[in-house]
C-alpha cells in the first residue's frame, strides 16, 4: 500500500481521532497547533515532528507532510543561488549551433522560447518563455528571499509568506526540465537535416535542470510555514 | 516527546478527517482551525472543508481543454520548407514519418507526450470527478495514486511545444531549411494548460470522503495484515 522508504525512517503520524471525536467541543479549547491535517485526504493527526532525516507520512494516502533535512536552508540557499546564476548566464550565452551546407545559424534560450512570433502565436512566445526562464527564476529569488531572514534567525522578510505563496503557486508552472527533454528530442528530430553544436549554455542548463530538481525536493513546506509563522526571535 | 515508530494504523477507516472533528484544514500549510474560519492565519489561503466549486470548475476547464485539444491535432504543428519542398505535419503525422525515417523511439516520445498523455489525462480527470459523486469501485488508494500520478505527468505534455520552439528558431538556414511553427501548436499548449488547471481545481479530499460515508464496509482488502496493529490513543 504505502511505499516504505529505505534509509529514510517513514515515522507514522498517530492518529488522533480516537480521542478527539468523544471530547470535541467548541468551547474548549483544542490543541490545535498541536495537530496537522494532510492537505490531500483531510485525515487528522496529532502533531509530531519527525527528526532530522525522518519523514512524516500521511497514513491514509501517503503524502509525505514533514521531511526536515539537516541544514536545508543553507543548501537551498546555496542551491537557489547557483540556480539563479546559471538560469542568467545561459538565458545569455548561445545555447545550439546549427550548420549545413555552409549556412549556420545559433540561438539562445530566450531565442527558442521566442520562436513563436508571428501573429496570435506571440502569446505562445510570451508563455514559454515564461515557463522556462522566468518562473523558475521567480521561484529561486523568492525561495532566497523567504529563506534567507529563516536561516539567520532574523525576524521573516517583509511579505514573506505572500512571497512563499507565490512561489508554492507557481510551482506547477516551472518546466524547465520539460525543456530540457524537448531539447533532447528536438535534437533527435534535427541531425538528419544539419550538424547541431552545443553552445556553453546547453551544458549550463543541463546543470541547471539537476540543480531545480534537487532544490525543490529539498524543500520541507511545512517546516518554512511553521518558521514564517513562530520566528526564532 | 512522545514515542515515534508507530506500526500501521490497521484499517483505514477509523482514521477521522479534519471535517468529521468540526474543523478545517489549510491545504496549502496544513495548519487546523475550527470549523468556519474564513482564511488561514499563517499562510493566508481561503480556507474551505470542501472546496464546493470544484466539481463545477474541473469540468468547466475540462470541456475547454477538450475542445482545445481537437483542433490542436487537425492543425498542423509544424512547417518544414526544404530547398524543393514545403511539408506540414499534424502531431500524430509527424510522429509517424518519424517512426518511418528510422527514429521509432521519439516517435514514441511524441506519441506518449502528445497523444497517450492528454487522452489518458482527459479520460483519468473525468473518471476522478465522476467517481466522487457515485460510488465506484476503484479503491480510494488507486484514486489517490491516480490523482497524483495526473498531477504529476500533465506537465509534460508541453515537451512538444519546447520542441516546436526549439525546431522552429534553430533550424532558419535561409533558402536551405526553414521550420515554422503551425496553428496547432497554440491550441496543443492552451490544451494542456487547460487540462492541469483542471487537475487542480479537483479537490482530492472528496475522494475519501465516500470512504468516511460508507465506513462500515472496509474497502481496500490490502491492508488486512496491519489488523492486529493497535489504534492509537496518543493524548496530546
Amino acid at each position: 500500500m504505502m511505499p516504505s522508504g529505505g534509509k529514510q525512517r517513514d515515522l507514522q503520524l498517530a492518529n488522533h481521532a480516537i480521542k478527539l471525536t468523544n471530547t470535541m467541543m467548541r468551547d474548549t479549547p483544542l490543541p490545535l497547533d498541536d495537530m496537522i491535517v494532510c492537505p490531500q485526504c483531510d485525515a487528522a493527526y496529532s502533531l509530531r515532528r519527525p527528526a532530522i532525516g525522518e519523514r512524516a507520512r500521511c497514513v491514509r494516502c501517503g503524502t509525505v507532510l514533514i521531511t526536515p533535512r539537516h541544514k536545508a536552508g543553507m543548501q537551498i540557499i546555496a542551491l537557489s543561488m547557483t540556480v539563479a546564476i546559471l538560469i542568467i548566464s545561459a538565458t545569455v550565452f548561445p545555447f545550439l549551433t546549427i550548420t549545413a551546407a555552409g549556412t549556420s545559424n545559433s540561438v539562445s534560450i530566450l531565442d527558442a522560447a521566442l520562436a513563436f512570433s508571428d501573429g496570435p502565436l506571440i502569446a505562445l512566445s510570451l508563455a514559454t518563455a515564461a515557463l522556462i526562464v522566468f518562473i523558475p527564476l521567480a521561484r529561486v529569488l523568492l525561495a532566497m528571499y523567504v529563506l534567507i531572514p529563516i536561516v539567520l534567525d532574523r525576524p521573516p522578510a517583509r511579505g514573506a509568506k505572500q512571497a512563499f505563496r507565490l512561489s508554492e503557486a507557481m510551482r506547477p508552472w516551472s518546466m524547465a526540465e520539460i525543456f530540457a527533454i524537448g531539447c533532447a528530442v528536438a535534437l533527435v528530430k534535427i541531425t538528419d537535416l544539419a550538424d547541431v553544436g552545443f553552445g556553453p549554455a546547453f551544458w549550463m542548463f543541463a546543470a541547471l535542470v539537476f540543480l531545480v530538481v534537487v532544490q525543490d525536493n529539498f524543500l520541507c513546506r511545512w517546516s518554512v510555514w511553521n518558521s514564517l509563522e513562530n520566528p526564532k526571535r | 516527546m512522545q514515542m515515534v515508530g508507530m506500526e500501521l494504523a490497521g484499517k483505514s477507516q477509523k482514521i477521522k478527517s479534519a471535517r468529521e472533528l468540526g474543523l478545517v484544514a489549510c491545504t496549502r500549510c496544513t495548519k487546523v482551525w475550527p470549523a468556519g474560519t474564513e482564511t488561514c492565519g499563517r499562510c493566508g489561503k481561503r480556507l474551505q472543508s470542501r472546496d464546493s466549486t470544484s466539481l463545477q470548475r474541473v469540468w468547466a476547464y475540462w470541456f475547454v481543454g477538450f475542445l482545445c485539444y481537437i483542433p490542436a491535432n487537425m492543425y498542423p504543428m509544424l512547417q518544414t520548407r526544404t530547398l524543393l519542398t514545403v511539408q506540414e505535419d499534424t502531431i500524430v503525422g509527424g510522429a509517424i514519418e518519424l517512426f518511418h525515417y528510422g527514429s521509432p523511439g521519439v516517435a514514441l516520445i511524441i506519441l506518449i507526450a502528445s497523444v497517450a498523455i492528454p487522452v489518458g489525462k482527459f479520460l483519468a480527470i473525468a473518471f476522478l470527478a465522476l467517481s466522487v459523486v457515485r460510488v465506484s469501485s476503484v479503491s480510494m488508494h488507486q484514486r489517490q495514486l491516480l490523482y497524483e500520478v495526473v498531477e504529476y505527468i500533465g506537465r509534460w505534455s508541453m515537451i512538444d511545444i519546447f520542441v516546436v520552439a526549439i525546431m522552429s528558431s534553430l533550424v532558419q538556414l535561409n533558402t536551405l531549411a526553414a521550420v515554422t511553427p503551425g496553428r496547432a501548436s497554440l491550441f496543443f499548449a492552451l490544451s494542456v494548460i487547460f487540462t492541469m488547471l483542471s487537475a487542480q481545481a479537483f479537490d482530492s479530499r472528496m475522494i475519501w470522503d465516500l470512504q468516511s460515508r460508507s465506513s462500515d464496509t472496509p474497502d481496500d482488502t490490502s491492508d488486512t495484515s496491519d489488523t492486529s496493529a493497535t489504534p492509537n490513543r496518543t493524548a496530546s
